[in-house]
């Protein structure tokens, strides 16, 4: 059993390449304005204000290194830095009252890779991931991974002896209810001055909007007289 | 008129349709009062060449919003973008409907938290509103009179601001070109005109659209005059068979350049059903209705297994409504 007590977000640098990558105080900021009303998730700038790019992997060591030095943590206030994805920190609780402070050893939160199910199928692109790192997130960390359209993660697993071998510690999170909102479509809607409205929370269409960000020429005019 | 919009985004391009009743001057003739010269034989739909001259369209979505989700907002804002890009048309508001309590669907929780949910959800909308007419109907009201009535509405409203819209929607279009004639002197700044009286249109989802097909939930004349007189913007996964939904019949193939498909790209799957069971599994449905929906819903406790057993083993009104007026009609059956 576990219970989840954290969830941050943390974008990642800039020199990363991807393509229509907006610069990541952007990024940091529409994040922080979509988590302004959430209790338990929250954005981690640090990554993308590093010098350079750094893998997955190597960001989820840190982490782990920075929580096994903190004795005493109000969990909430801890430096957490990762990739793009959503990192999970689960506890598990032996004793239900939250307000005990955990012993080091025995409740020091599990860190896990969240991810969609595409990401687990990058795992077999050539030359994107180390074999090595690969195991490493699956084997010493943990993968949580949620069900994507046209994508078939069991299938991913059974197709990697890496991933079969340690499948019991990926746990793959049904999307009961399914709302396929990819941010190259939102890119794309927003391109051609369609509403996004109802697919992004208002205050980062405000923002997208005061920026000019996204438009295919630089300036979004919005919508229109009526929105 | 045998246009067909299926892709959004295409933008019709508005020109006079080519035939037999028109007799058209060259390009750029005027006549002496500077209006173009047209023939018209018959009342025909005139297709309006300057493209200021749009068609102001209300989008008008009915249903049970039990609860109103994204999925349902996201409908009008994807009805908007569609018909505002084909050139023809300007949408000027929104309207959902949620159905009376009347309509004994299984599920259905009392109208007035549907109301305010759906006032909730559209708090933050410049053009979206809540209509409550006809859940504070008695009895159940067909769809087809739910656009009636907000058509009248919508012209009544047109008479007491006649600055609303120059025109009053008449029969006789001559009428309509010997008022632009006094209007078109060329030294008035050019305004956007509206061709008469707000149209209502129908907006849904395919499962609206298949839902013409189950036996006594619609009578086949409402069908025949939504389509015909009012309008159906349907919104559907991109590769739906609704197209072929309507090539399998008669009334709808009559009436197609009035229903306009408009495709989905993105999968969305959130029904109310959906979020209901999400409901009782203590499952999240953070971020697939508005924040104040879900503090609403979370507040009241409105959905459970309780709530999800109202009007179990009672028939649904158009069923009831529509089986014993075919008895009546025919007593025999």
């Amino acid at each position: 059993m576990y219970q989840v007590i954290e969830g941050i977000i943390s974008p990642v640098n800039d020199s990363y390449g991807k393509k229509d990558l907006v610069a990541s105080h952007h990024r940091v900021a529409m994040a922080q304005l979509a988590l302004q009303t959430s209790d338990w998730i929250r954005v981690d700038p640090w990554e993308s204000e590093q010098a350079q790019w750094m893998e997955t992997v190597k960001v989820l060591r840190l982490i782990e290194r920075s929580r096994s030095k903190t004795a005493d943590y109000p969990v909430k206030h801890l430096p957490l830095h990762h990739h793009n994805q959503l990192l999970k920190s689960s506890a598990q609780m032996e004793d239900p009252d939250p307000s005990k402070t955990p012993s080091a050893s025995a409740a020091l939160p599990e860190l896990k890779l969240l991810c969609g199910a595409d990401v687990l199928k990058t795992f077999q692109t050539p030359n994107l991931w180390k074999d090595e790192h690969i195991q490493e997130i699956v084997e010493k960390f943990g993968l949580v991974c949620v069900s994507r359209r046209g994508h078939d993660p069991k299938g991913y697993i059974l197709d990697s002896p890496i991933l079969r071998q340690f499948q019991h510690n990926i746990h793959l999170a049904r999307e009961p209810i399914q709302n396929e909102i990819s941010a190259t479509y939102i890119r794309k809607a927003l391109g051609q001055g369609q509403s996004v409205k109802y697919l992004l929370p208002d205050t980062v269409i405000a923002y997208i909007r005061d920026h000019g960000l996204y438009s295919s020429d630089g300036s979004w005019t919005g919508k229109g007289k009526i929105s | 008129m045998t246009s067909r919009n299926h892709t959004q985004g295409s933008a019709w391009t508005p020109g006079l349709k080519q035939s037999s009743c028109f007799s058209l001057p060259s390009p750029g003739t005027r006549d002496s009062s500077g209006v173009r010269g047209f023939h018209l034989d018959h009342q025909l739909q005139l297709l309006p060449m300057d493209t200021s001259e749009k068609t102001e369209v209300v989008l008008l979505a009915c249903g049970s919003f039990n609860p109103i989700t994204n999925m349902h907002l996201r409908l009008f804002e994807l009805g908007k973008d569609y018909m505002n890009a084909t050139g023809k048309y300007r949408v000027i508001k929104g309207i959902i409907s949620p159905v009376g309590d009347a309509y004994k669907k299984k599920g259905l929780i009392p109208a007035h938290h549907r109301i305010i949910m759906a006032e909730l959800a559209t708090k933050n909308s410049h053009w979206l509103e809540v209509d409550t007419w006809e859940s504070l109907q008695k009895e159940w009201v067909e769809t087809v009179k739910v656009l009636r009535h907000h058509q009248e509405k919508l012209a009544t409203d047109s008479c007491d601001h006649p600055q609303r819209s120059l025109l009053m929607d008449r029969p006789g279009r001559k009428r309509k070109w010997d008022e632009q004639k006094q209007d078109s002197s060329p030294k008035k700044p050019q305004e956007p005109k509206s061709t008469g009286v707000p149209r209502v249109k129908l907006l849904c989802g395919a499962d609206l659209l298949e839902s013409f097909n189950v036996p006594n939930l619609w009578k086949t004349e409402d069908i025949t005059q939504i389509v015909a007189n009012y309008g159906l913007i349907c919104i559907t996964r991109a590769g739906s068979d609704a197209q072929k939904f309507i090539y399998e019949s008669d009334v709808l193939w009559r009436h197609q350049s009035n229903i306009h498909l408009v495709d989905e790209w993105i999968t969305n799957d959130i029904s109310s059903t959906k979020i209901r069971r999400a409901l009782r599994r203590g499952q999240s449905i953070r971020y697939l209705v508005p924040d104040l929906v879900q503090e609403y819903i979370e507040k009241h406790d409105l959905y459970n297994s309780e709530s999800e057993d109202r009007n179990v083993g009672v028939i649904l009104a158009p069923l009831q409504r529509n089986i014993s007026e075919a008895k009546h009609s025919n007593p025999t059956a």
